[in-house]
């Protein structure tokens, strides 16, 4: 099945400049392992969005078809085909 | 002609770049590089061919990182993969770098990191890649080590600049710890170093160490600003004995040695722990010559009065120039510099972001 990942402007610089990626999974894969699968072609887009422990940070937050992750199963939320992942840096700094 | 001198300036929200090409007189000033990143640490490597900068970044979004450039700023790179990572296996993540240290001349691809929580990664590629220094990691005080005020981290990174098996770190809390197999075990090293805050007053570990500085020139002969306590080693480390007498007061963060004169050591002290200021409000960098058993307050050019604001552990440094330059940088984004060992001062940059580390160095034309 297909994801449609919407990356944020400030990380276009590390995906080659798109702005929208598509990921292929398979069936019922979860937001982990689309992430492990978008982090195999882009590796310094996945540390800017998880840590070594493939922990999200904190400050990204992923929409699954406009409902945070978080508010879900987090990474182990199941996708579908078609879905949109929309990643977003959250409110934070000073 | 004048060689250019590199004052490179980590803040809470990017780096600055200072040179000077004419003695240090003017200064011009480029950033912010790593725009909305904390950086702090950077370093100047001189030791290849051509002058590494390496600048220890962390975004509050994205992550904490290490980039390098090999044309003073005008680019910069970091690979795909993260430069330091925990292993797997120490469930742990890394949070931020707070030093970055070229290794000894004679290995000139060898840098070390320090880290929060707190680690030490070895680099054999002169940066760019860190490996875990498991050695450390697996020390059984680890559990024991608490962090400090501003985070449970490695601050501190002294290879021995002659003997490639002996590094020296420093943490709050947990104190010094050395090696002298290459990192394959480490020894505390805080004979004579006194807490404040735990009834033992002097353990074996569990210091406050704010900060630790080692003359390249002599390198048995270190000084150590602590949590309360200012002291000097003339063995390496294996004992520590106090030289706060002659400073207004003994807590601060900030301490560098002289590049060349192992007698001479740069101080910034601050009140107290629970009245973080400078001393009256004045802006004073306290210098000894007789490596401790005196003090001098160097103040011309810098405020008198008013001055509230603080320097940070590794915002105090000295660059390689003659006269040797030194530079601190305040939390409320000022950097003074003088250009004849403290005697005179200048403000360099203000109203910058706070500043958390500065590192200088002469680029050879």
């Amino acid at each position: 099945m297909r994801v449609l990942v919407l990356v944020p402007g400030v990380l276009r610089s590390v995906v080659d400049g798109h702005a929208k990626l598509e990921v292929e999974v398979a069936d019922s894969a979860t937001l982990g392992v689309t992430l492990d699968v978008l982090a195999a072609k882009y590796p310094l887009l996945d540390r800017r969005l998880r840590d070594e422990r493939s922990a999200l940070r904190r400050y990204v937050n992923f929409y699954v078809d406009g409902e945070e992750c978080r508010r879900l199963a987090g990474t182990d939320t199941v996708l579908h085909d078609g879905c949109e992942l929309q990643v977003l840096p959250s409110v934070a700094g000073g | 002609m004048d060689d250019t001198v590199l004052l490179a300036i980590g803040t809470r929200k990017g780096l600055w770049l200072a040179t000077s090409g004419d003695g240090r007189k003017t200064w011009d000033v480029t950033g912010p590089h790593h725009a909305m990143t904390e950086v702090y640490a950077v370093a100047i490597d001189t030791r290849g061919p051509v002058p590494r900068l390496l600048a220890g970044v962390t975004s509050e979004h994205f992550g904490p990182s290490i980039s390098t450039s090999d044309d003073l700023g005008l680019t910069w790179q970091e690979p795909d993969h993260a430069p330091v990572a925990f292993p797997e296996s120490t469930d742990a993540s890394l949070a931020r770098v707070w030093q970055i240290a070229p290794g000894p001349a004679s290995q000139p691809e060898v840098v070390y990191a320090g880290t929060e929580p707190s680690a030490l990664f070895r680099s054999t590629d002169g940066g760019r890649t860190y490996s875990f220094v498991e050695g450390l990691w697996n020390h059984p005080h680890r559990p024991d080590w608490h962090p400090g005020g501003g985070g449970q981290a490695v601050h501190t990174v002294l290879p021995h600049p002659a003997d490639d098996q002996r590094v020296l770190v420093a943490m709050s809390t947990g104190g010094v710890y050395r090696t002298t197999d290459g990192g394959d075990s480490w020894h505390p090293s805080n004979t004579g170093v006194r807490v404040s805050f735990m009834p033992d007053e002097y353990p074996e570990f569990g210091q406050c160490v704010h900060k630790v500085t080692a003359s390249l020139e002599a390198p048995e002969r270190m000084y150590l600003q602590n949590h309360h306590g200012v002291y000097r080693s003339d063995n390496g480390g294996d004992t520590w004995e106090s030289i706060a007498d002659g400073l207004p007061t003994d807590f601060g963060f900030a301490m560098v040695v002289h590049p060349s004169k192992p007698d001479v050591v740069y101080s910034f002290p601050i009140e107290a722990d629970a009245r973080r200021f400078p001393p009256d409000g004045k802006c004073r960098v306290y210098r000894s010559d007789d490596a401790g058993k005196s003090w001098t307050g160097l103040h011309q050019g810098l405020p008198t009065t008013g001055f509230w604001s603080s320097v940070l552990r590794d915002a105090l440094c000295v660059d390689d120039a003659e006269p040797t330059g030194v530079y601190f940088g305040s939390r409320t984004g000022e950097v003074f510099a003088s250009a004849d060992e403290g005697e005179h001062w200048q403000r360099l940059v203000e109203h910058l972001p706070d500043v958390l580390t500065v590192r200088a160095a002469v680029i050879r034309a």
